[in-house]
């Protein structure tokens, strides 16, 4: 299937409120889902015998924040926070990319995660994927079964892979830069 | 004083044990690097087996927003240091396929030689590491020994035998040697004058004539041994259903009997350099496989492997056929600044270990907005787990061998 036709059996399935938008003309093409609609359009993703997407190639997140703010005047995006799931399927061959657009901040409030429902129970590998972007970008995936840092130690401050994250002076007493 | 039992099962009630948590690693030999695995067992039973990684997190991701695709190659052959010139390759493709641009036929030649003579010494590492890892020392050896021929023969290409950085965006960063000095293990090995000089595709060919037959020894050695055997099959079985769901790939892919290989199901930019080449997908199950052996366990994984050298070194010596007429140039010029497109794009290649992915999203600077580094190593430990539960405790190393993970690659 192209990703057009995905795209219209997806918006067919969900409506537009769950299935926003879409870039058909990217180098990947990809499909926004909206956050709370994620489990269920993963489901039908994975199940459907049209779609058949067994196979989670990369969860990630990625932070759209102007990194210099004396560069922010020229940065396109609207400040926000994207999951992308990039999907393939061994028997029909063929790929697509779902993307979930999240604030910066829940609410708002610095310092409160964003929340998106986990798929843990769809991929069994996004239990580590989701671990990692919590770790590294800083996002609360509802419902994981155990929602922790992988890579940095778990009394670590902050999410490095924020663009405006800080790096700390010290770690336990060990200069770290 | 002598006793009677009457229920063999009251001793067993009597001495049945707690549970304990040992703790391996993250200093263990036989974890392949700083991997930390934390074993909840009753008795010699494991229960649960966490596994603990991030010992070797060096932020690639993070610098690689900071730096503009070419100069962020070399952090890749530090991710799989058994593998450099495939994390090269894969990378190169991502930040081709972002740049719209499509390599000379030569280069196209001298990345498929470099690749497949990588994943032929990855292979060599993992086998030889895994008949340690089973308390066999001699594969250990001989895999390093040829291993170390291949190492020589990069050094002639590029000057380094573990970072690589040789192939890069645009093609690979020199042509290859016309005239090199056999590499002294090629000479002691075939009773060639040590200070023989030939060109470096007469040297790999030579090294590929040589390896051929040795690969029968090896399964001699290893895996029609019958102590190997008894230790790896049927152990770790890994069901096509948990594989696929766990997003494993490559060979741990391919040994629970999936027919997928990037070489020849992935993206255009990556399958036209296999195009018109002779070759063959390896999976289970096997003709040849002793009965004991079912599909998806430790030693399915481990003869995925063996079977693919082989069809690397096909695929090398077509490629060295080949490259004389390649057309092209070796490289395509890139320069450091210029701006990435305003789009993103996300590639996986086929590399030993499984399949690794880079995403990178361009914001028309010439550094990255993010660049991502899916690891195919971490994908497969993360079932570590579920196929432990159960094993004895013995058999931790056989299974987690049987992965072949890197954790350069699981932590990046």
């Amino acid at each position: 299937m192209t990703a057009e036709e995905i795209f219209r059996l997806l918006q067919e399935q969900f409506g537009e409120e769950k299935i926003p938008g879409a870039n058909l003309e990217a180098r990947d093409p990809w499909i926004e889902v909206a956050p709370e609609a994620i489990v269920e359009v993963a489901t039908f993703l994975r199940d459907d015998p049209r779609l058949l997407f067994e196979h989670l190639n990369n969860l990630c997140g990625v932070d759209y924040f102007p990194p210099d703010p004396k560069k922010a005047a020229k940065f396109e995006h609207e400040p926000h926070i994207e999951v992308v799931y990039h999907l393939s399927s061994f028997s029909l061959k063929h790929r697509i990319t779902i993307k979930v657009k999240l604030p910066r901040w829940k609410d708002g409030q610095e310092g409160e995660l964003p929340e998106v429902p986990s798929v843990a129970g769809v991929w069994a590998i996004a239990d580590w994927h989701e671990r990692e972007a919590y770790d590294l970008v800083g996002i609360r995936f509802v419902g994981h079964p155990n929602l922790m840092r992988i890579l940095c130690p778990e009394d670590w401050e902050g999410h490095p892979l924020r663009k405006d994250y800080e790096f700390p002076e010290e770690y336990h007493g060990i200069r770290v830069r | 004083m002598s006793m009677q039992i009457d229920d063999p099962r009251v001793v067993e009630f009597d001495v049945r044990t707690d549970e304990m948590l040992v703790n391996m690693g993250p200093q263990h030999p036989s974890t392949h690097g700083v991997l930390r695995l934390l074993l909840r067992t009753d008795g010699e039973i494991i229960q649960e087996v966490t596994p603990h990684i991030g010992y070797l997190h060096r932020c690639a991701e993070k610098i690689g927003e900071n730096l503009a695709p070419p100069q962020w190659i070399p952090y890749t052959d530090r991710m799989d240091y058994l593998a450099g010139m495939n994390m090269n390759l894969g990378m190169a493709l991502a930040a081709e396929k972002l740049i719209g641009m499509e390599v000379p036929e030569k280069a196209m030649v001298i990345r498929l030689i470099v690749a497949e003579l990588n994943r032929i010494a990855s292979h060599l590492v993992a086998m030889g590491a895994y008949g340690l890892d089973l308390g066999s020392f001699s594969p250990f050896l001989w895999g390093f020994r040829e291993r170390e021929i291949i190492l020589d023969l990069f050094e002639e290409v590029c000057g380094a035998r573990l970072t690589y950085s040789y192939v890069t965006v645009g093609g690979v960063t020199h042509d290859l040697p016309e005239k090199v000095v056999i590499p002294p293990g090629l000479a002691a090995m075939t009773g060639r004058p040590k200070s023989e000089t030939l060109s470096w595709l007469e040297a790999t060919s030579l090294f590929l004539d040589w390896l051929q037959p040795r690969i029968e020894e090896y399964h001699t050695l290893l895996t029609r041994n019958h102590v190997f055997i008894k230790r790896t099959a049927n152990i770790g079985v890994l069901s096509r259903e948990m594989a696929i769901s766990h997003g494993c790939t490559g060979p741990v892919l391919r040994g629970s009997g999936v027919d997928w290989d990037l070489r020849r199901d992935g993206e255009p930019i990556y399958t036209r350099m296999y195009d018109d080449y002779d070759w063959k997908v390896i999976f289970a199950p096997f003709e040849e496989a002793p009965p004991e052996v079912v599909v998806g366990d430790s030693w399915c994984r481990y003869f995925v492997r063996m079977l693919e050298v082989v069809q690397s070194i096909r695929l090398v010596r077509q490629g060295i056929e080949r490259y004389p007429k390649a057309e092209g140039e070796y490289r395509l010029p890139y320069k450091m600044n210029s701006k990435l497109p305003k789009d993103e794009c996300y590639l996986e290649t086929e590399c030993p270990k499984g399949q690794m992915g880079f995403y990178f999203v361009g914001d028309g600077a010439p550094q990255p907005l993010r660049a991502r580094a899916k690891s195919s190593s971490f994908c497969n430990l993360s079932i570590t787990s579920a196929i432990s539960r159960g094993t004895l405790l013995a058999d931790i190393p056989a299974i987690v061998g049987s992965l072949d993970i890197v954790l350069g690659e699981i932590d990046r």
